[in-house]
């Protein structure tokens, strides 16, 4: 097929977005587990108003679409004299959206955890922050694996509607290569492409560390 | 910001409500149908119904619906820009209700199955007297759930052009300078649909127990 040649010549730009998408899902999620432990960690807290707060905070995010947070940050925050460039204010929005769906993940395998585990680490002396942090994250961590997988893959996704405030990631990619040359199912399909090897790359990588995880058991 | 922008505000949430309720009307039945080819192995079917739930799951709903519109023209098949944002939300529910749905087809107790069998019912109707009223039952609750995702996935469609909540209230911010008003309507209006959903859910939950206590 012609389109897929004309593709193949402009793969350049085609992957310089793919690049961006890969960059802005990974930091995303990195920074969202990283914030979203702490949250986490607030969520569980022993403090009324400290879980009020964290509560009120992953409820807001988890009625808002994540374009309006995205339209929020980047239109928004300039009227109180914020100023960002269009991929700075992707990166934030999809750290401050994730940020509240990791926590909630994160919760939920907490929750899960056995009471005996951490009556145990009382035992040995562990109190407070050493407890959370020796006792308690790491099997957090490994029974969340799957669900981080599963978030992380919605960040990929969620990545692509950076392109409506013109973010040079994938799908802008695969748009521009499009409007100049007329090529869109080739463009789209390529773009839909790599998106789905990313997506196996993902799963794949969560298979991996669950079998770790096992055999470490 | 004035009452008119509002009222354009809310024309946008009717927009995103009859969107969401076509694809999600449209999407169940179709979820449930790809589940029934996995689960009842039909062969090569099946494979097909794997394959399109690995790509669609992993392909962004703006992606999905740029290549609807866009592309599908170039092999024969032109659609109007509703249309092709009902196909593209349509498509994406589907592959997570399959998943549901076959979820809940897997861990419905065999023994039932087997002593239908053993009762002489054929297939369509064991499945519509056994199967079919337990697992709507225990697939509610992560159905329920894919429909708010897919409220919030919606404004995906702004990129085909269509104006949603999303859409309309970013218009009114660009428009009078102030984005901070519509974006609060618009969070309002979205969470009111989300608990529509929820409460809905909660409702029918509440009536199937007091229905299970009445059997008892």
């Amino acid at each position: 097929m012609n389109g897929l040649a004309i593709v193949w010549d402009n793969r350049g730009v085609l992957l310089a977005g793919f690049a961006n998408t890969l960059t802005l899902s990974f930091v995303a999620a990195v920074v969202s587990l990283l914030l979203g432990t702490l949250l986490a960690m607030a969520l569980m807290a022993r403090a009324k108003p400290v879980r009020l707060v964290a509560t009120l905070y992953v409820d807001a995010m988890r009625c808002v679409p994540f374009l309006l947070l995205a339209y929020l940050i980047y239109y928004g925050l300039p009227s109180f004299g914020i100023r960002m460039s269009n991929w700075t204010s992707g990166l934030i929005a999809l750290i401050v959206y994730n940020i509240a769906y990791m926590a909630e993940l994160l919760r939920a395998a907490w929750s899960n955890l056995s009471k005996e585990s951490i009556e145990a680490g009382h035992a040995f002396g562990f109190h407070g922050l050493k407890l959370v942090r020796r006792i308690i994250l790491p099997p957090v961590f490994f029974a969340a694996v799957p669900m981080i997988g599963n978030q992380t893959i919605q960040i990929v996704k969620d990545s692509a509607f950076l392109t409506i405030i013109a973010v040079a990631e994938l799908t802008q990619a695969a748009m521009a290569i499009q409007t100049t040359y007329f090529v869109p199912f080739a463009s789209f399909v390529a773009a839909i492409a790599l998106y789905w090897i990313t997506c196996m790359a993902i799963e794949t990588g969560v298979a991996f560390v669950g079998r770790a995880a096992r055999t470490r058991q | 910001m004035t009452w008119y922008d509002v009222y354009a505000i809310f024309q946008g949430a009717v927009f995103t409500v009859a969107i969401s309720l076509a694809s999600i009307v449209i999407g169940l039945p179709l979820g449930l149908g790809f589940a029934l080819i996995r689960w009842s192995r039909i062969p090569v079917l099946d494979r097909i119904v794997v394959v399109y739930v690995s790509v669609i799951r992993a392909s962004p709903a703006v992606t999905l619906a740029l290549l609807i519109f866009f592309a599908l023209p170039v092999v024969g098949i032109s659609m109007g820009a509703v249309t092709a944002a009902i196909v593209t939300l349509t498509l994406s529910t589907a592959t997570f209700n399959t998943e549901i749905w076959r979820g809940a087809l897997m861990s419905f107790p065999s023994d039932q199955l087997e002593s239908a069998r053993a009762f002489g019912m054929p297939r369509a109707l064991r499945f519509r007297r056994i199967v079919f009223p337990q697992i709507l039952h225990s697939a509610l609750p992560a159905l329920v759930n894919e429909m708010t995702l897919q409220v919030k996935s919606s404004p995906a469609i702004a990129v085909l052009g269509l104006v949603d909540i999303t859409r309309a209230a970013s218009r009114v911010g660009a428009r009078t300078y102030d984005p901070l008003p519509p974006f609060v309507v618009a969070l309002v209006l979205y969470s009111l649909i989300v608990a529509v959903f929820v409460m809905s859910q909660r409702f029918i939950e509440r009536r199937r127990a007091a229905e299970l206590e009445a059997a008892r």
